[in-house]
């Protein structure tokens, strides 16, 4: 229907005006909070990049006068972070891979098998997922503990450094709320496919890795993605089972947090913030890459998934 | 023992591993947790306590520290929650009504989403520092510190709820932004040949179509309030169970770190840590339940 039908010329000019007036009350507030946002990261690069005279200089500068890249390569030298990268991706990887497995084949037990019992530990797995993870983490602490996983000194044997990594994986691969999700999505495969597949001799097995896994082969490069997201931030349960003084086995996360803490100089003319910044920026940008090239995935999935993160 | 129906042996294939580790890191925990908070004096190694009763829960309750950090919560989640939903909703609107750059807005506002806590707590650590900070600077401050030893609660609480605003928005616009795109059209359409001004299509259409999605924001924004912990250790930029970690004095102390507290402490009270994640627990419940029960009334499914 067309607007003009309804309204005289005058009436039209008030409504053309009252739509600029929105239209730029709207885009300021966008551009404030996308201000916001990212001062923050825009901060974190333009100090990492300044010589330490400049960070500490009276006059602060928004715009770097002298780029350098010298902290960059002080930070390499502070922190081993070679090893953090690697270990970050070693833990994401085995947790992630291993987490997929007992996901698929769990969401494929509730869907589609029938077996008794089925429907109350759907229920009691429900129930556990209101209830918060530090709970759990005093007892999984005391666990990895009376194993020997857990802080395992520098120059330790291999069968104990496996233990402490086995430590940052094992506790996070059973995964309710992702079984929980991909059963959403393996509920909506129509049973007619899986009539056919019996028709043509197809094994439950067989059927689930044939057809099921393909169709839903969106959400589990969702939940792979949450799930390395997931590892690359996590903090709490590898500084509680890590050695803050063996580097060899610390995290993204934790690592960044032993290099810059209380024991180095903040003010003064031996400051470091340009370094700390520096190994922010180096923590924070590989997952920035990672997010520009899975961009779309990833905010589809988030949204779809309504995972905290 | 399960008695499995017909494919009994297939699902015990399929979820024993699973359950298998659930059982490990996840069931036995809860149980534990639970048996814990009620032994008193229990000792971690040996396994000995001296007898049932609530006395975890006594010790705790009356800790000015675990007080603190139930009225750290508290301010944290009482405050910056509704102040993050407010501008979450206020963003996703302003979002979906603007076609020009609205994809480049979009990942802009969820760039904290993908970032570490531990990094970008630094950053803010940095942007607030007394000396060379730019907060201090644009806003013409002189050597007002936020964060270090000369710090006010308030400042200190401040800092955290910027930091947790900062984070918390992304996750909250894109879960209402993608509500919003799912509202059929037709209700706008319906609303403008009616002549319904923008007040109360936002009102009468945009918030009851949306209520489901705020509730669901609302509520994992207050369960992820209730937790916060790595923020606080960030911005400090002190480790665990190191003077400081929670701010001079540890003023900033959260339910979560009390309880990762004891997890350092000597002698190891894990007792007392274990009934303090059970009142973690009881408090995220009973918040659920009446935000599900305030939403009985206004929540249109």
């Amino acid at each position: 229907m067309d607007r003009e039908l309804y309204f005289d010329e005058q009436q039209l000019k008030k409504f053309k005006a009252y739509t600029i007036v929105t239209k730029i009350f709207t885009y300021t507030f966008l551009i404030i909070l996308a201000l916001f946002i990212i001062i923050p990261f825009y901060w974190m690069i333009a100090t990492s990049l300044k010589t330490t005279a400049e960070v500490i200089s009276q006059n602060i500068s928004f715009f770097p006068r002298e780029l350098t890249f010298a902290s960059y390569a002080a930070v390499f030298e502070r922190a081993p972070l070679f090893t953090m990268y690697m270990n970050t991706i070693l833990v994401g990887f085995f947790t992630t891979s291993l987490t997929i497995v007992s996901v698929i084949f769990a969401a494929f037990a509730f869907s589609r098998l029938k077996f008794k019992g089925r429907e109350v530990i759907f229920s009691i797995l429900l129930m556990t997922m209101m209830i918060p993870g530090e709970v759990f983490v005093i007892t999984n602490y005391m666990t990895v503990n009376t194993l020997g996983w857990i802080r395992v000194p520098e120059g330790a044997p291999l069968h104990e450094i496996i233990g402490n990594y086995a430590a940052m994986i094992l506790p996070f691969v059973g995964s309710i709320f992702y079984t929980f999700f991909l059963r959403q999505t393996f509920r909506q495969i129509p049973n007619e496919l899986y009539l056919a597949a019996k028709v043509d001799g197809l094994g439950d097995f067989k059927y689930l890795f044939k057809v099921m896994v393909p169709i839903a082969k969106s959400t589990i490069i969702t939940i792979t993605i949450l799930s390395m997201i997931g590892t690359w931030n996590a903090y709490i349960w590898p500084s509680l089972v890590t050695s803050s003084s063996n580097s060899a086995l610390w995290l993204v996360s934790n690592g960044l947090n032993e290099v810059f803490r209380s024991t180095i100089e903040l003010s003064g003319p031996n400051s470091v913030l340009n370094q700390q910044m520096a190994g922010s920026a180096l923590v924070t940008l590989p997952l920035l890459v990672v997010f520009f090239l899975l961009k779309d995935y990833i905010m589809k999935g988030v949204s779809r998934s309504g995972i905290k993160g | 023992m399960l008695e499995f129906k017909k494919d009994g042996w297939k699902a015990a294939i399929a979820l024993g591993p699973t359950l298998l580790l659930l059982s490990v890191f996840t069931f036995y925990p809860i149980i534990n947790a639970v048996l814990m908070a009620f032994k008193q004096d229990y000792v971690f190694l040996s396994g000995t306590y001296n007898g049932i009763g609530f006395g975890n829960f006594v010790t705790i309750l009356s800790d000015p520290k675990f007080l603190d950090a139930l009225k750290n919560t508290s301010i944290m989640v009482f405050i910056s929650v509704p102040l993050t939903i407010i501008l979450s909703l206020l963003l996703a609107v302003a979002l979906n009504s603007v076609k020009k750059l609205r994809g480049f807005f979009q990942t802009v506002f969820f760039l904290p989403y993908v970032t570490n806590t531990i990094a970008l707590g630094l950053v803010f650590n940095v942007v607030f520092h007394k000396d060379y900070g730019l907060f201090n600077s644009v806003f013409g401050l002189e050597l007002v510190d936020w964060l270090g030893s000369g710090t006010t609660y308030w400042r200190a609480m401040f800092v955290l709820m910027v930091y947790t605003i900062w984070n918390g928005l992304a996750f909250k616009i894109i879960v209402l932004l993608s509500g919003l795109q799912s509202i059929d059209k037709q209700y706008y359409q319906a609303a403008s040949v009616d002549g319904a001004n923008r007040k109360r299509v936002f009102g009468k259409i945009t918030v009851p179509l949306l209520s489901p999605m705020i509730l669901y924001v609302t509520i994992t924004s207050f369960i992820g309030a209730f937790k916060v912990y790595t923020s606080v250790i960030a911005l400090f930029g002190k480790g665990a169970g190191q003077t400081g970690a929670y701010g001079p004095d540890n003023m900033l102390i959260t339910v979560v770190g009390y309880i990762y507290e004891k997890l350092w402490a000597s002698g190891t009270p894990f007792g007392v840590a274990a009934a303090g994640s059970i009142i973690l627990f009881i408090i995220i419940l009973l918040i659920t339940l009446v935000q599900f029960w305030i939403s009985k009334k206004r929540v249109h499914y």
